[in-house]
């Protein structure tokens, strides 16, 4: 294997094709996504967006293709094995444990490789957390709850973030906040992949745009002329 | 004649914690099972029974003490419990979950009739460590050291499991896992392993209670079957949401079992059953339950 | 292209399930109009009786998703109440069923009042301790006659007919056993049962219909109580004795096992359960092998390895035939 240089491919996903039982969702799903890349997936409600990443970290049992991490063959693997390789999903729902405490749910997923954040770098990015250790889950706010669900990802020492729609139904202020959080796991050279709707927020953090539309990436931008084809762009995405 | 009625109250509270005693722990052992694994596990009170039956054997043939009794049977029962859930039980996770309560109730039936073919109905008696004889006098009631010994040893189990679920981290695995298993998984926790050991673990306290009743109840087959149909009721009334529930629950009724000893002793043993259709009427969840 | 081939293949089903329950029941009645000619009757009419307990917990469990763990009340309290009735007060065979029938289905109604309020493992805990309760009534019961049981309960007639003659009581079995075949052939080809299947499938959709599943299930339940109290005054006229093993929760065990092994949701799978269940029952009991083991494994193997039972793994050979 070589050594890990900038621009290695670390996600290779080609002609992913899942099932939902007997619904087919994804049919031949094409990206890949490099070392310290930050890409984006936009797509309209029901696109398989979601999907996609449901699919890379192992949710979804049923699929066919290939889908490469860090160089090693994953189509068939379970969500356990795929998280050692250093992959780590943060879903829409967002997953708090409600009858664990706020402390609980940090440290609930195991330390599984070198080079996680430590818990005061976590606090520093998120310092509403560290107030509120002691809180049962359930009584976190939605942002309070996706900010802890992004913070207890960063500690496994996992490099691929799979982040579902981390802004969705947030207010302003605290889509800023993990706005500023994204960009600075970018620097730290966290590979990611967001999902998202809100396509000015994903306009701003992202290097890279997947376009999905039924169960397909039909287009790909790169940030640089993102701006240029907007036109294109909100075709995609309006209903 | 007021006095004697006093002396029979004392008395029959006394039967109603060492009964609510084995309704608590046996049924917190259900609560934890059913949690994780969504089976209500038909198999606990052959599995109580089990685990009687193997203090008695191991006394009768190897000399076993009471003291290793109470360590190596519920090891004997998980062991039993682990080989029963990864080569049968686990491959029923995916089906209906009526389908896992078939399959223990199956259980509970070759475990009983194995039992009652080799041994007969009758059973055989377990004699109470030499520690534990005798009895002590409290000045208004006197009370066998035994019944006292099984009273606080259920209550020190049950607040140990309590604070294992509640307080460690083993115990947060064991509360994601009940609430959604599927995302522990992504952070690489070994799910099933946790679900095989909660159901050793769960047996293994149903055979702890097994070994404490040993001395109390005579060891039969059937003792399991008669038990785990009042526990079923407990954990109807209770609710099986909650593990401090199932707790409260199980030394609640005994007591109140106890009282209907004294008050009206036809009715002793329906008043459990009488209690779980009066919750139904008024409180579907149970008590401590969440309506589903 | 796939939207027509779903389409054809939820129609066929239907058509096909009602044919192919037409030919069970067909069937049904020409092995037990046969049978007797070369097996030994009693045995035909223990198993009809049985089936009888299997098809009422098959009503709920194959129907609306329902476990009754406490058949066996329903069962026992009708076939005491059939023997108390006709032994000790001679009210004959007919009059004394009519009000053991009516004892069973209105200890249903009871049962089902509390139990309908709660589903799955609940239910059948519920069921199951409810029915307890029931066995420790008649155990202290003076009418019970305790660990002897009611014996020697008389055959009596019925309309003219002696029951003493052997063929007159297997007939009058049969067509009791038929009428109930019957019964539960109507009740699941109605809309009711449409209603009690499309509560197993989904509650929820049903109750934002304007219906209360729960209203369906306490209707099923009396349904399936009455259903098995038949079965249980059937089988106290038949050996004549009504004991304490007919109240037992082995013998609620019984009734499940029969729907399972037979194949839960099928119509005459209760009753292929019940032959093979009283079949092994009476050859383990020749060679001295305990019954309950037998019982226990037999649980246990057909959930593990054939869920559908023989009635529904045979129905897996239906397309070789088209």
């Amino acid at each position: 294997m070589p050594d890990a240089a900038a621009g290695k491919t670390l996600l290779e996903v080609s002609d992913l094709q899942a099932w939902y039982g007997d619904s087919h969702i994804l049919h031949g799903v094409n990206m890949s996504v490099g070392k310290g890349e930050l890409v984006t997936i936009l797509g309209r409600n029901g696109a398989g967006k979601s999907t996609t990443l449901r699919s890379i970290i192992g949710l979804l049992s049923k699929k066919t293709g290939s889908m490469r991490i860090q160089g090693v063959e994953s189509i068939n693997s379970s969500p356990t094995v795929i998280a050692r390789l250093g992959v780590a999903y943060c879903p829409e729902e967002r997953g708090i444990y409600a009858s664990l405490s706020v402390g609980e749910n940090l440290t609930l997923p195991p330390k599984l490789r070198d080079g996680g954040l430590s818990t005061d770098e976590i606090f520093t990015m998120f310092p509403n957390i560290k107030d509120r250790l002691s809180s049962r889950g359930s009584n976190l706010s939605g942002g309070e709850q996706q900010m802890l669900a992004i913070a207890r990802i960063l500690r496994t020492g996992a490099d691929i973030l799979l982040l579902d729609e981390p802004t969705e139904g947030l207010a302003p202020v605290i889509v800023q906040q993990i706005e500023q959080a994204i960009t600075a796991l970018k620097q730290r050279g966290f590979t990611i992949v967001l999902v998202e709707q809100n396509h000015r927020f994903a306009q701003k953090v992202a290097d890279r745009h997947y376009v999905m539309e039924s169960g397909k990436i039909v287009d790909e931008l790169t940030n640089d002329t993102i701006a240029q084809e907007w036109d294109r762009v909100t075709r995609y995405l309006s209903v | 004649m007021e006095h004697f009625s006093m002396m029979a109250l004392w008395g029959q509270l006394v039967v109603g914690l060492i009964n609510g005693s084995f309704y608590a722990l046996l049924s917190l052992g259900l609560a934890i099972i059913f949690g994780l694994l969504k089976v209500a596990n038909f198999a606990h009170g052959a599995l109580f029974m089990l685990g009687a039956f193997s203090a008695l054997l191991m006394h009768r043939y190897l000399g076993v003490n009471y003291w290793f009794a109470l360590v190596l049977a519920p090891l004997v029962v998980a062991a039993f419990g682990v080989v029963f859930e990864r080569l049968a039980l686990r491959r029923l996770y995916h089906l209906h979950h009526l389908y896992g309560m078939l399959l223990t109730f199956g259980l509970a039936l070759v475990v009983q009739g194995v039992v009652l073919d080799r041994f007969g109905a009758s059973g055989a008696s377990y004699p109470p460590p030499d520690l534990l004889r005798g009895g002590l006098d409290l000045g208004f009631m006197f009370v066998p050291v035994y019944r006292l010994w099984v009273i606080v040893a259920a209550i020190v189990v049950c607040a140990c499991t309590w604070i294992v679920i509640e307080k460690t981290k083993l115990g947060a695995y064991l509360r994601a896992a009940t609430e959604n298993p599927e995302l522990l998984k992504t952070f690489s926790v070994n799910v099933p392993l946790l679900l095989t050991a909660t159901y050793a673990a769960g047996v293994g306290l149903a055979a702890l209670a097994g070994v404490m009743a040993a001395p109390i109840y005579q060891v039969s087959p059937m003792m399991g079957a008669d038990i785990i149909i009042v526990v079923f009721a407990v954990v109807v009334v209770g609710g099986m949401g909650s593990i401090s529930g199932a707790i409260f629950t199980g030394f609640g009724l005994g007591l109140l079992e106890g009282v209907a000893k004294v008050v009206y002793p036809e009715a002793a043993n329906s008043v459990i059953f009488a209690m779980m259709a009066l919750v139904l009427l008024f409180r579907p969840a149970g008590l401590f339950g969440k309506e589903t | 292209m796939n939207e027509t081939k779903t389409n054809v293949q939820s129609n066929i089903p239907v058509l096909d399930r009602w044919n192919l329950e037409i030919i069970g029941i067909v069937l049904v009645v020409l092995f037990f109009l046969v049978a007797p000619f070369f097996i030994y009757p009693v045995f035909l009419m223990k198993a009809m009786s049985y089936a009888i307990l299997g098809m009422s917990v098959n009503l709920l469990l194959g129907y609306v998703g329902l476990l009754s763990f406490g058949h066996a009340a329903f069962f026992g309290l009708s076939a005491y109440m059939f023997g108390h009735f006709a032994k000790e007060m001679d009210f004959g065979v007919a009059l004394s069923m009519l009000i053991a029938v009516s004892g069973g289905t209105l200890l249903g109604v009871l049962f089902a009042m509390i139990a309908v309020r709660r589903i799955e493992f609940y239910f059948a805990m519920i069921t199951l301790a409810l029915a307890q309760l029931v066995y420790f009534f008649c155990v202290q019961a003076e009418f019970t006659g305790g660990d002897d049981g009611l014996q020697g309960i008389p055959r009596g007639e019925i309309l003219g007919f002696s029951l003493l003659e052997n063929s007159h009581l297997y007939g009058f079995v049969l067509l009791m056993f038929l009428f109930c075949l019957l019964f539960v052939f109507r009740i699941i080809n109605s809309p009711f049962g449409e209603m009690l299947k499309a509560i197993r499938e989904n509650p929820e959709r049903v109750t934002s219909l304007g219906c209360s599943p729960r209203t369906y299930k306490f209707i099923a339940f009396v349904l399936s109580a009455f259903l098995a109290s038949i079965g249980g005054a059937l089988k106290a006229l038949v050996f004549q004795i009504a004991a304490l093993p007919d109240v037992h929760w082995l013998m609620s065990g019984d009734g499940v096992l029969m729907a399972l092994v037979g194949g839960i949701g099928t119509l005459i799978g209760p009753i292929v359960g019940a032959l093979f269940i009283v079949w092994a029952q009476d050859g383990l009991a020749e060679i001295g092998m305990s019954v309950v083991v037998m019982q226990g494994l037999l649980f246990m193997a057909t959930v593990l390895l054939f869920r559908k039972g023989i009635v529904g793994e045979l129905g897996r050979l239906k397309k070789y035939f088209r």
